[in-house]
């Protein structure tokens, strides 16, 4: 069954259209990549979903229900979280502080006023919290200055955010930019592993053909705004239209 | 309608003065990126050097004239001013009437040295922190100049003179066909605002015109790109800087013989051309030029007695309401760009 | 009661209550016929000072040192919370109880109500904006609404008030102008004791504004600890994260605001209380002006910072403002004539009317160089003297932020 559907989405900036009748769906427990070229829409595509931009038209569903005109807080509370491309943590905060905060809101809603209580009352929350964290092999790390991580630390924290939220859709946007291949690996075995054990369904977008094929159990081909191909991966690494436009030589 | 025609006529000084703050204001913003507190301070300053120049030209000596006597019937003390003694009497005489217009002459290189201080010393080390930090430090030093010029001049507001040519008024409601009487208008406030349009003019011009202009204007839009074409940015900002400090003090010299000078008139008119710039769009120069005028002239409408009568405190408020309800409903202002400070 | 605060908040709130409740004694260390009495702050005026304008600028930093969001217009909320009080002397009884309550709630509508708007904005825009609102109020306060503020001359208390509840329990004087109390002890009520040549005085007023002091460090220290006040951070650190998380911002910074709006009322209400006149240029934009010195000076973000900057700005006001050219002559009389008027050229700029010189040229420093206010200079003075001492020990180590 499938858990997003989108259906003819466009959006136009000024001049540019930079999306152009995309249609998506993505099936529940899957994990799905999409692939393309700079300026293909990826990003845009994925910033329809949250919430941060609002297609000019088509539909998307989340599991039976409109994403559109809905707020970013709403539709993560709906279940989809979101890792980005350039890291968004609190960088003034603490590692454990920064996992606790996405806790507290799967737990609390939009807002709660909890002015009286003390963190150090809220067990479960911590407790939580560092669970995840030590699933990560971040929980050294929890009394750090998140500022203070490395880049890939800080990837990796706010992936602890976002898993400790429980989503049922996770998107990822190019998780592993700018690593090391070794670094690489880890994270495609840690996206690996959470995939097998919780199930989650997970949205990526990747420039890195060798995460995309070793994840991904569908593969969505986008280029100039638009849905070139949608397949699983073995025939998407042998489909010319694929090869010319994006992987070129690669494949 | 000659009553309109007179608010309108009488905002348009008060809104040359904003015009001319927000106008350097935004050029600070705009290149430097740097919200700065102490312009007003700078506009106080001009308003000084007007009051310091004046006070150097009447610079007097005493002389005994035994030929006359006072009335205790000791020898005559006659005060004598230097440049009188010097120049003649009548040059002398000319000199001390011309102080204001002097004053502006004497303010460009002592704004600019003030600015290019400011710039050099202070603000540079704030262009990586945050705005919060900017508007702090720029408000502590606005603090400081004030008390400053407080400590050396007192808090009494000291009368600065026009040149006598303009202290008078004129009948401008004759020119339109009103009859005698119905519009009067001192001179000097025609004066600043015609001095007001020639500054503005030329800062546009210079902008517009030159090369340098041409860069600070490219750097104003995307200045990682003018860094990397190899342009010394950095330096054209300070000068800048010392181009926006010229503005704000030669507004302040001019203003001096309409609203005698006091230390605290900086702050005074910091709050409203704030609000100029805001309501003009941040980072917009025809923007903070037109939004000075609109609200000058808002302000000066708004204090008309039937109106007054009508919306009771409309004068008091009228220019916060402004800015409230276009923040609210068009956040960048009239001309503002999308984003900018939005953080 | 200190159920969740750890070891160092605990310690923390007990040396705050000891220093408050013992401060007539701690602040009078001079005798009273010496040269130096005129350094004590232990008298009631100024101690009732020094607790209200803590309260002000702990409820400020609520607002800016967690969140982030700089008001430049929180002076209105005092101003509305000192107007409020006084009508309640008037009107009702001259109970503070009333008085502080209704100042609290006045308040606390009025910044919800300025909020709602102002944190439609963000970063200087929103400075801009609660500016506006706050200059707005001023203006109005001193023109059309005079029959609500008494215009210029402030409003005040007189023998002809109706104070009903007074009348009606028969406590009302009829002979002179009455004075606030709380429950039949009068506001400014002291009682005083002379030890070694030094005269303690301890007021009624000074210790019922102390007592609402260390309720608000106490409340504000269990918000800076809870979930609530964490989500102010984030909101300070990575406003849009939050979003993505799940989270709306603004019933969040509403919530600061209108806090941080009520411990301004209470302040403004405590302002009335130890003397009943409510004016206008409490509003006026330069009193907003001075919380945010308060809390800079102090330490944005830190829970002592704020009440350490009242707490300085206002002894400084008070004692550098006292000090003259004579009195500077007296202190530099051991050096040579010429040297002696030197140094009194050089300082007087810096004391008496011109003390704000010195504020203004100290804010920039701190700002400069020292971001993290008083609190983070005490820290690094503490540091350098655990490392002098403990040479060889284990390093302090860098992470008490926010701690103190």
């Amino acid at each position: 069954m499938a858990i997003l559907e989108i259906r003819g989405v466009g959006k136009r900036f000024g001049g540019l259209q930079a999306l152009r009748d995309v249609n998506l769906s993505v099936e529940e427990g899957h994990v799905h990549a999409i692939i393309g070229p700079n300026g293909a829409g990826k990003s845009t595509l994925l910033n329809c979903l949250v919430g941060k931009l609002v297609p000019d038209e088509g539909t998307v569903v989340f599991d039976g229900r409109s994403l559109l005109g809905r707020k970013p807080w709403e539709i993560n509370q709906m279940g989809i979280s979101r890792v980005f491309q350039t890291p968004e943590i609190y960088s003034e905060l603490t590692v454990l502080e920064n996992v606790m905060i996405a806790c507290l809101a799967r737990r609390d809603g939009v807002f709660r006023l909890e002015a009286w209580k003390t963190l150090a009352e809220e067990d479960d929350i911590r407790g939580k919290a560092m669970q995840v964290l030590a699933d990560l092999k971040m929980e050294d790390k929890a009394d750090a200055h998140s500022a203070a991580l490395s880049r890939g630390d800080k990837r990796r924290l706010e992936l602890a955010m976002c898993l400790s939220q429980e989503p049922r859709l996770l998107l990822l946007d190019e998780p592993t930019a700018g690593m090391a291949r070794a670094d690489t690996n880890r994270t495609i075995e840690l996206l690996k592993e959470i995939q097998e054990r919780l199930g989650i369904t997970m949205v990526i977008i990747e420039h890195d053909m060798h995460v995309v094929f070793s994840l991904a159990e569908r593969i969505t081909v986008m280029a100039q705004g638009t849905v070139l191909v949608e397949d699983v991966p073995e025939r998407i690494r042998g489909n010319p239209k694929v090869q010319e436009a994006y992987l070129g030589g690669h494949g | 309608m000659d009553a309109i025609i007179l608010q309108i006529l009488n905002g348009l000084d008060k809104g040359s003065a904003y015009a001319l703050i927000a106008l350097g204001l935004t050029i600070i913003f705009g290149t430097l990126g740097v919200v700065n507190f102490a312009h007003g301070a700078l506009f106080m300053l001009g308003a000084f050097v007007a009051v310091t120049v004046r006070r150097i030209l009447t610079l007097s000596f005493e002389t005994i004239d035994p030929t006359r006597k006072d009335f205790l019937g000791n020898p005559l003390k006659v005060k004598t001013t230097y440049v009188e003694h010097w120049f003649g009497p009548d040059a002398g005489q000319w000199l001390i009437d011309w102080s204001v217009p002097i004053a502006v002459i004497a303010a460009i290189p002592v704004m600019a040295l003030v600015g290019l201080a400011m710039e050099r010393g202070l603000v540079r080390h704030f262009y990586k922190r945050s705005h919060a930090d900017q508007i702090l430090v720029t408000f502590g030093l606005a603090i400081v100049i004030q008390e400053i010029i407080k400590y050396f001049f007192g808090a009494n507001p000291i009368p600065v003179p026009a040149p006598e040519i303009f202290r008078g008024s004129f009948d401008f409601g004759v020119l339109l066909g009103f009859p005698e009487n119905a519009i009067i208008y001192p001179y000097w406030r025609l004066v600043y605002f015609a001095f007001a349009a020639l500054v503005i003019g030329g800062v546009f011009a210079f902008l517009q015109f030159t090369t340098f202009g041409m860069v600070v204007r490219a750097g104003m839009a995307d200045r990682e790109t003018v860094t990397i074409l190899g342009i010394d940015i950095d330096r054209r900002f300070s000068i800048m800087f010392a181009l926006a400090a010229i503005v704000a003090g030669i507004a302040g010299v001019m203003y001096a013989p309409i609203n005698s000078p006091n230390y605290h008139m900086g702050m005074d008119y910091l709050v409203l051309s704030f609000v100029v710039v805001v309501v003009g769009g941040m980072g917009s120069l025809p923007g903070a030029v037109l939004a000075g005028f609109l609200l000058g002239i808002l302000e000066s409408i708004a204090s008309m007695k039937a109106l007054i009568d009508l919306v009771p405190g409309i004068n008091q408020v009228i220019i916060y309401l402004v800015a409230i309800v276009i923040l609210l409903i068009r956040p960048r202002g009239l001309m503002g760009r999308k984003g900018v400070m939005e953080d | 009661m200190f159920k969740g605060l750890d070891r160092n908040d605990i310690r923390l709130m007990l040396v705050v209550a000891l220093v408050t409740l013992a401060a007539p004694l701690i602040l009078n260390p001079f005798p009273a016929d010496s040269a130096w009495a005129q350094f004590n702050a232990g008298y009631p005026d100024l101690m009732q000072r020094f607790v209200i304008y803590g309260i002000f600028a702990i409820g400020f930093n609520i607002l800016f040192g967690l969140t982030g969001y700089l008001s430049f217009g929180h002076a209105a909320f005092l101003g509305v919370g000192s107007y409020a009080a006084v009508w309640m002397f008037k009107l009702l009884s001259m109970n503070v109880v009333p008085a502080v309550l209704a100042a609290m709630a006045i308040a606390g509508l009025f910044s919800l109500a300025i909020g709602w708007i102002s944190l439609r904005r963000t970063g200087i825009y929103f400075s801009i904006l609660t500016l506006a609102f706050a200059q707005m109020s001023y203006n109005l306060a001193y023109s059309v609404l005079t029959p609500i503020t008494n215009g210029e001359t402030g409003l005040q208390i007189s023998i002809n008030d109706p104070r009903v509840l007074d009348r009606a329990f028969g406590t009302a004087a009829s002979d002179s102008v009455p004075y606030p109390d709380f429950f039949g002890l009068q506001m400014n009520d002291t009682a005083s004791f002379e030890f070694f040549g030094r005269v303690f005085q301890f007021s009624v007023g000074y210790y019922f504004a102390a007592m609402l002091f260390l309720a608000a460090f106490y409340l504000a220290l269990r918000l800076f600890r809870s979930p609530f006040g964490l989500m102010l951070r984030g909101v300070k650190t990575n406003q849009s994260r939050l979003e993505y998380t799940g989270i709306n911002p603004r019933p969040y910074t509403l919530a600061a605001f209108v806090i941080s709006g009520v411990y301004a009322g209470l302040a403004g209400g405590l302002l009335a209380a130890m003397d009943p006149l409510a004016g206008a240029e409490r509003m006026q934009w330069t009193a907003s002006g001075e919380v945010v010195l308060m809390t800079i000076l102090g330490g944005v973000g830190t829970l002592l910072g704020p009440v350490l900057g009242a707490g300085f700005i206002k002894y400084f006001e008070n004692i550098l403002s006292k000090i003259n050219d004579q009195i500077l002559h007296q202190w530099f009389a051991f050096l040579p004539d010429g040297m002696e008027d030197f140094m009194v050229t050089l300082v007087s700029p810096f004391v008496g009317k011109g003390w704000h010189l010195t504020l203004g040229v100290l804010f920039m420093l701190v700002v400069i160089f020292l971001p993290g206010g008083l609190v983070e200079g005490f820290q690094r003075i503490g540091r350098l003297l655990a490392r002098l001492v403990g040479r060889g020990r284990k390093p302090v180590s860098d992470d008490d932020k926010g701690g103190a």
